[in-house]
């Protein structure tokens, strides 16, 4: 089932000392999830994710705009009329019943046409409960469960009444870091296994990265960027969206473009041909460094870290908005050995390759596209 | 030493007086305990020995040889102490269930449903916390004097069925069940009702347990009201019974037939505490002073 | 979140409506009456009449002999039994914390009048302390063997029948504060305790010092209702006296209330509420003071 937003917007009333205003939580939303896809609903908390997931299931009305599932507008519908799966963080299972019972509790709300014998219940259940791996467990409260396994029920209850879209709000936060990655892989096995359009709301990028189809960075309630994981990471729009997707995050320095060269302090890093001069801000993805005795850019050295495959060289430059500056490196390279000698506050230098480097307007934030062979 | 011996050790520790405070310590709980149980201990005595054996002790005997069920008997023949009970019982269980279906919805409708004015009502429901029965009950006696209600088991009950209270409890107890079993139930399209039914009041039982039990306790030892309202004996309840035998009952003063009554009105409640302590003494520190 | 139920107001209205009914005509309503009662004199509660307004039921009440015994009464039974039955609670709870064997039984036992008919076992007292003519009783026993004179302590003289009263007063008052109060004890971090002892506190001092001030705002819940309590003093004295409390002398001001409005005294609704409003006037003013006070040691 496709599902589309049109200009969703939802402000919400606030009452303060300054009187009653509006607070807009989600800004002219506007965006297309095709069939059978996962989505990834990425940004810092108060960004506005939930209240999108909220808006989906109808658990909330929209101040203005619309939602399609396919062909047909849901926007008035109640959410039971909906069919959608809402799985929460907290997981919100019943906890005086069973797992069987909570499996089987949105089930005995069908009515009319939908309406199932006992029997096709208990089938369809324990369908589900193997889908996602529980049916050891269908006997068992909530309370004797993990929180891995508590997920799994949570997601078996929103997947059994095979809801046209599943909604999932920061399923994973309250989950260990192990589990976590397990449960992601296992959030995307099943949703390959039954192919429902899904909504994933989180705040951690790596998580929407590694399993999205498509994430949608949203910002105070305003959409960033759309886009497959890896192209939004290899191409931010903007500022919030180049610093809030990679870990290590990017390196911002503040540069000027001259005579189209751009300058970071007074060593001028890279060739900007297209870009008229003026103020930027340059990002550096920590993989973008090449350390060069020739090279462009000048650091002092603060101190190495190992990180098994790689080791990160941490050093300071006076135009770097973070205190440090972060290069991986590639253990392979002979510079290694160099590198891990340099003693501390001595000059280190990289040169910086073109398609980590990003260049952002001082003002607006907003991505500058340096013209460069081809791309 | 793991970290539990070692708490253990340290508690022991703690609990070394000297013999002269302990038996100091156990003689005082052991007075209290005495002068607890002794009203307990004569009323069982005093209702075993026969009319005459106890007539006969100028100086009260502390046991008696020749126990006797006749006053029993007695008390359920000569005086109506049958019809007592079963008015009290049907008045208590009416009474608490109705409450309970009271309370249950308006709970839920200030715990889990939003509409104008809800906090405006709330507030004039705890207000109404601080009022005392003394000064609502000449007005509702008129009230049910009016409606012609005296001796009749709705003229009992109605005043009854509302507990501002009970109430506050069951509210800040639904308020503990998180929003989103809600929404849940919600999207899964259950009705209001049903949510109630099947995911609230199963989560809020150990509550309404409570409510349940101490109502009980409040019901069955109501006199007061019944008392304005009843002076027809088939509407008496145990309290006012037991009032109306040492009144008229009994011909003379028949002291073990009237302390018989007093053994079978007591057992039910001390037998329901037996049950439940654990829940009627939470339930009782949660929330109840006596009357 | 905040949420707008799916079925707008009038679902919640729904839901309150049965609790708003009862409560609107024997809470509210008699509230108010209550209030208009007071003023009207001359009420005739056959014929629904009245002459005037005005402050006269208050000023018969005030002036009535019965009304005066039984704020005296009243007063008196407040004054003794609620420091009393505190303290004595205070006492058995602290012993009862201190001890580990019979501490689960004791609490049971100790419990139990909670659990009884106010006027059944009011019975048993009135037969252990009444003397008759076929037998002293009980109590009067024991006061012979220590070497005193019997008297009837039903039908007696005034102290005895106020000792009575007091007696079975704490009696039935008891189970409630001793469980406030161990419960309280209980919830004292034992971390103190051991703080206290490493440096070498003697018991009374960390019982003065570390406990009594860490269960203190129960002790003043206790006080206050104990006053609100003692002041609505009245199926007791009636299950020791009888229902002619007046008679007996033993009156309370909630039984003055009853007997201005039913029985054989009764039938004068508008000296019942003028008598009742200053009741609730005194519980009011006393609660008030309670606060106060108990506010001001608290943030001391």
């Amino acid at each position: 089932m496709k599902v589309v937003l049109e200009d969703l917007t939802k402000k919400f009333p606030v009452r303060d000392r300054k009187g009653r205003g509006d607070v807009t939580a989600v800004d002219r939303l506007r965006f297309e999830i095709p069939d059978g896809y996962l989505i990834g609903l990425l940004g810092p908390s108060g960004c506005g994710k939930s209240t999108v997931l909220n808006l989906i299931s109808g658990l909330l009305q929209p101040t203005e705009g619309r939602i399609f599932f396919g062909e047909e507008d849901v926007t008035l519908l109640p959410p039971e009329k909906r069919g959608i799966g809402l799985v929460f963080q907290n997981y919100a299972l019943y906890p005086h019943l069973t797992v069987k019972q909570n499996i089987l509790f949105p089930l005995e709300n069908l009515k009319g046409k939908d309406k199932l014998t006992k029997a096709e219940m208990l089938q369809k259940a324990e369908e589900t409960a193997k889908l996602v791996q529980i049916d050891g467990l269908l006997d068992r409260k909530p309370a004797e469960l993990s929180g891995g396994q508590q997920q799994r029920v949570a997601i078996a209850r929103a997947l059994v009444k095979m809801p046209k879209v599943l909604l999932l709000d920061e399923p994973l936060s309250n989950l260990d870091a192990r589990l976590r990655i397990q449960t992601r892989e296992e959030i995307r096995r099943i949703q390959r296994e039954t192919k429902v359009t899904t909504v994933f709301v989180t705040h951690d990028q790596e998580e929407a990265m590694s399993i999205s189809d498509l994430i949608v960075v949203m910002k105070e309630g305003v959409v960033q960027q759309i886009g497959r994981p890896q192209e939004v990471y290899d191409s931010p729009n903007n500022l919030f969206v180049a610093k809030f997707l990679g870990t290590p995050p990017i390196n911002v320095f503040e540069g000027r473009v001259r005579g189209h060269r751009l300058y970071i302090g007074d060593d001028a890093v890279l060739d900007a041909d297209s870009v008229p001069d003026g103020e930027v801000y340059v990002g550096v993805r920590p993989e973008g460094f090449l350390m060069r005795e020739t090279g462009a850019l000048s650091c002092r050295m603060d101190r190495v870290q190992v990180m098994g495959r790689d080791i990160s060289v941490v050093s300071a430059n006076d135009a770097a908005l973070n205190t440090a500056v972060r290069a991986i490196i590639g253990t392979e390279s002979e510079v290694t050995k160099t590198a891990a000698s340099a003693p501390e506050g001595s000059e280190i230098r990289f040169d910086l390759i073109p398609r980590k480097v990003f260049l952002f307007d001082r003002r607006t934030e907003k991505r500058i596209f340096l013209e460069e062979g081809g791309q | 030493m793991d970290s539990v011996t070692c708490e253990k050790k340290i508690r022991s520790r703690q609990r070394e007086y000297t013999p002269a405070v302990r038996v100091v310590t156990y003689a005082l709980l052991g007075v209290w305990a005495l002068i607890v149980l002794f009203p307990f201990y004569w009323m069982i005595l005093t209702s075993l020995k026969s009319y005459s054996a106890y007539n006969g002790e100028y100086i009260p005997k502390l046991y008696t040889l020749s126990p006797t069920l006749q006053n029993y008997a007695d008390a359920f023949t000569a005086v109506p102490l049958g019809r007592y009970l079963l008015n009290t019982l049907f008045f208590t269980v009416l009474t608490t269930v109705i409450m309970l279906a009271v309370i249950v919805l308006a709970a839920y409708a200030f715990a889990r449903l939003e509409f104008r004015g809800k906090n405006a009502v709330f507030v004039l429901f705890l207000s109404m916390m601080m009022i005392p029965n003394e000064l609502v009950v000449i007005t509702n006696f008129i009230t049910i004097t009016d409606l012609d209600l005296r001796n009749s088991f709705t003229g009992l009950i109605l005043p009854s069925v509302t507990s501002v209270f009970y109430l506050y409890l069951l509210k800040e107890n639904f308020e503990q069940i998180p929003d989103n079993l809600y929404y849940a139930a919600k999207v899964d399209g259950t009705s209001d009702l049903k949510y109630l039914l099947r995911v609230m009041i199963p989560i809020a039982k150990p509550t309404l347990v409570t409510v349940t039990i101490l109502k009980v306790i409040e019901c069955w030892n109501s006199y007061v009201w019944p008392r304005l309202i009843t002076d027809d004996e088939r509407y008496f309840l145990v309290s006012n019974g037991i009032q109306e035998i040492r009144e008229n009952g009994f011909g003379r003063e028949n002291i073990p037939a009237m302390m018989a009554a007093v053994v079978v009105i007591s057992v039910p409640l001390i037998v329901l505490f037996l049950l439940f302590r654990d829940k009627v003494m939470e339930g009782v520190s949660r929330g109840g002073t006596k009357g | 979140m905040r949420h707008k139920g799916f079925g707008g107001s009038l679902k919640g209205w729904l839901y309150l409506l049965p609790a708003l009914l009862f409560l609107g005509v024997f809470m509210v309503y008699p509230l108010i009456d209550v209030f208009v009662y007071s003023f009207e004199e001359g009420y005739n509660s056959a014929s629904q009449t009245y002459f005037g307004v005005g402050t006269y039921n208050y000023a018969y009440v005030l002036r009535d002999p019965y009304f005066l015994q039984a704020v005296k009464n009243t007063f008196l039974l407040v004054v003794v039994t609620v420091p009393l039955s505190t303290g004595i609670a205070l006492l058995i709870s602290v012993g009862l914390h201190s001890i580990k064997p019979l501490r689960n039984f004791l609490q049971t036992v100790y419990f139990l009048p909670y659990v009884t008919n106010t006027l059944a076992v009011g019975m048993v007292f009135m037969i252990l302390f009444k003397k008759t003519a076929y037998s002293d009783g009980l109590i009067n026993l024991l006061v012979t063997r220590l070497g005193g004179n019997s008297v009837d302590f039903i039908d007696g003289p005034y102290w005895a029948k106020m000792f009575v009263l007091c007696f079975y007063t704490i009696w039935v008052v008891m189970p409630f504060k001793i469980l406030i109060l161990t419960s309280a004890l209980a919830s004292v971090d034992p971390v103190y305790y051991r703080a206290a002892q490493v440096d070498g506190t003697s018991k009374l001092r960390t019982f003065m010092r570390i406990t009594l001030p860490m269960i203190a705002p129960m002790i003043f819940y206790l006080v206050i209702t104990g006053f609100i309590g003692a002041f609505k003093a009245y199926s007791d004295v009636v299950a020791l006296f009888g229902t002619n409390l007046n008679a007996a002398g033993m009156n309370t001001i909630v039984g003055y209330v009853y007997d201005m409005l039913y029985g054989d005294s009764g039938g004068y609704p508008s000296y019942a509420s003028a008598a009742a409003i200053i009741l609730f006037a005194i519980v009011f003013t006393i609660t008030c003071i309670n606060l106060l006070v108990s506010g001001r040691r608290l943030r001391r």
